[in-house]
């Protein structure tokens, strides 16, 4: 029998689901080991009976919580994918305000009709097990975990920083480019591509297990920065983690 | 006495959240909604106190589908709010960079979400084992649009290198004329989406309302031009407020707009029938073989003006191509000269004209932030179009209504998870 996968969505843009997707022959071949039975973005038919729960987005509803430890109790597997569910992402920008101020910007006086709480990842509500990372995801570390699934393998996720992956894609260092990085303390699985891209690391997969907090500190020193200035970097993809310390 | 009582809780195949409510009484409709039900997001809240430079990388984040769009129409209001012109070199990539996310989401809509409904089948799935080659075709398609974004923008969701003035990095001219050929291919795979569109059988339903798109005197407007309304004639983008109208209506879900009549259309129709003498001429072979006339009052129809558009983008990004290859690239300063003002930026995203209207303070952040996207600006269209139609086939079986009911909602190609401003109404 071929294991049931389904797809859902919380709070979020739904771009890795739809990058998950982003696949050629691969899709035949993933097709043809495994049974999508519930993904609303692109099927009609739902089941209710699956082994393989991926999970988009973060929390950030209290109808929401019900509908994703249901998920949990069905699901033999649950996997995060994207930021919003891993780490919450940028959805926790507006956890810094009280939740009647950020309605009321955004609807004025119809502020009342909406309901909404501090949002959070899904590991905030539901135990997970494991996490497909990145804003959005790479397909090509998705396509990984589901094959280390399929074998019954743990998948196994690069727990160093973006800066060896950053070497090995041959960049000048970003703080030599006289702008600052996170790379230092992410976790890489990324390549590297916002670098390579000509921008800097914003934080997307969020912090390897146990950063070295006082070498980045260190550059910053050599740099000239504060550390104010990476926080509020930081902050972006990670206001989550950063309450919650 | 017959009772129909439809109610279709999140339509499947499209974009975010919404659910149909239907319940009619001896032929009378007592109560009938498109209802939008995602959660709100709040962006226009999380982008205050953000740096301009932070500003363009969150609001892609509103849309995973069209991310470049909203990349654009951001970066275009920190610009003019800050009093930058765009090169004509960074011009011609946004063009191609926004070609490259045109083709994707068409592709994805017309064969993805749209041709099931056409085929009989509840997803694209089954057709692996039918139609084989048509979705490989549609995967390639897609792979080619995501090769473009990435060697234009580092990525196609969430695009890495756009910034304020231009771009972050610049493509490599050997990878542009490479991929040149591929675009070339792609016309011919589109000449096989037309032979299968051409079998669809598409509900004859019509319903005049008013169109409206960007619309600029060169070209097919996609990242630039005025407000064009089909009732009203060019509005400046700087003053959208005029064309949006924003409202509440009680018993709704949405926030609705509306211009001259009830409701606007926007998207891949609106701009056919707005802009049909600037499309390139295979698109206009293409909308000639497919049977669309501007102007065309189907809704079902968007689908087949977004096959139309798909030859457009791949013409044009030929053109481009070439340009570029011809003038080359060079680096450009980037450094920008922050100053206190209000900026709007819009541009066509897939499903239609959005606006990013951005006011900062004289350090360069940001302190009030307005997004008005397209399928909040459908919404009441929608709503229109199934008052319209219900009562003509509330005679028919209850599944074939359900089906036709969810089919106009998908024709719209709504992209419910971007719907900055979508309300959520519980009446107790």
């Amino acid at each position: 029998m071929k294991p049931k996968v389904a797809f859902f969505d919380f709070t979020s843009c739904e771009g890795c689901q739809l990058d998950a997707l982003n696949l050629e022959g691969e899709l035949i071949d993933l097709l043809a080991a495994v049974d999508i039975v519930n993904f609303r973005e692109v099927k009609t038919e739902r089941e209710e009976n699956y082994d393989i729960a991926f999970v988009e987005g973060s929390i950030s509803r209290e109808s929401e919580i019900p509908r994703l430890k249901k998920i949990r109790d069905q699901a033999k597997v649950l996997i995060a994918l994207g930021a919003c569910a891993c780490i919450g992402g940028v959805n926790c920008l507006k956890n810094s305000l009280p939740m009647d101020e950020a309605l009321r910007i955004v609807y004025k006086d119809d502020a009342r009709y909406y309901d909404t709480m501090p949002a959070r990842p899904i590991n905030a509500v539901v135990p997970v097990d494991y996490y497909v990372r990145g804003c959005p995801i790479n397909t090509d570390e998705f396509l990984k975990v589901v094959k280390a699934l399929l074998l019954g393998k743990k998948p196994e996720i690069p727990n160093y920083p973006v800066c060896v992956e950053c070497k090995m894609a041959g960049n000048v260092c970003v703080f030599d480019r006289g702008m600052f990085c996170l790379g230092p303390v992410i976790r890489a699985g990324c390549n590297a591509i916002c670098i390579s891209g000509g921008r800097f690391c914003w934080g997307c997969r969020g912090l390897v297990d146990d950063p070295n907090v006082d070498s980045e500190k260190d550059i910053l020193k050599k740099y000239g920065l504060t550390v104010d200035q990476v926080t509020e970097r930081f902050k972006l993809f990670n206001a989550y983690q950063e309450v919650a310390k | 006495m017959r009772k129909v009582k439809v109610n279709v809780h999140q339509v499947t195949r499209l974009e975010g959240h919404g659910n149909i409510v239907l319940n009619a009484k001896d032929g009378k409709i007592e109560e009938l909604r498109w209802e939008v039900t995602e959660s709100p997001r709040l962006f226009e809240a999380m982008l205050r106190g953000r740096s301009y430079q932070d500003v363009a990388f969150i609001a892609s984040r509103i849309c995973g589908i069209c991310s470049i769009a909203h990349t654009t129409a951001s970066i275009q209001a920190t610009e003019v709010a800050f009093g930058i012109q765009p090169s004509e070199q960074t011009i011609l990539l946004r063009q191609l960079l926004f070609n490259a996310e045109m083709l994707e989401s068409h592709v994805l809509h017309i064969l993805f979400l749209a041709a099931p409904d056409f085929l009989g089948v509840d997803s694209v799935f089954p057709l692996v084992e039918t139609h084989r080659e048509v979705v490989l075709m549609a995967l390639r398609l897609k792979r080619l649009a995501y090769n473009l974004a990435e060697l234009l923008a580092g990525r196609k969701t969430h695009p890495i290198s756009c910034v304020v003035g231009g771009f972050a990095r610049l493509p490599d001219l050997g990878e542009l004329k490479a991929i040149r050929s591929r675009i070339e291919a792609a016309l011919a795979d589109f000449e096989v989406i037309v032979k299968l569109a051409q079998t669809f059988k598409i509900p004859d339903f019509v319903r005049e309302t008013e169109y409206i798109s960007l619309k600029h005197p060169n070209e097919y407007a996609f990242i630039r031009g005025g407000i064009c309304s089909s009732d009203a004639g060019i509005t400046p983008v700087s003053e959208y407020l005029r064309v949006t109208n924003e409202f509440c209506v009680p018993h709704s879900t949405a926030k609705y707009t509306k211009n001259e009549r009830d409701s606007y259309m926007v998207g891949a129709l609106a701009r056919f029938n707005n802009n049909y003498g600037q499309l390139l001429p295979r698109a206009k072979e293409a909308a000639h073989e497919l049977g669309l006339k501007a102007p065309c009052h189907n809704p079902f129809m968007i689908t087949v003006a977004q096959l139309v558009e798909c030859f457009h983008v791949a013409e044009h990004s030929l053109r481009l191509i070439d340009q570029i290859l011809a003038r080359g690239l060079e680096e450009e300063d980037n450094r920008v000269k922050v100053r206190a003002g209000r900026g709007v930026g819009a541009v066509e995203a897939p499903r239609g004209i959005l606006f990013h209207d951005y006011t900062y303070n004289d350090q360069g952040v940001l302190t009030e932030a307005n997004c008005i996207i397209p399928t909040n600006q459908n919404h009441n269209n929608i709503q229109k179009d199934l008052e319209s139609l219900v009562p003509k086939i509330l005679d028919k079986p209850e599944d074939e209504l359900t089906h036709t009911l969810e089919m106009v909602v998908r024709a719209y190609d709504p992209c419910v998870s971007c719907s900055t401003h979508s309300l959520r109404v519980t009446i107790k």
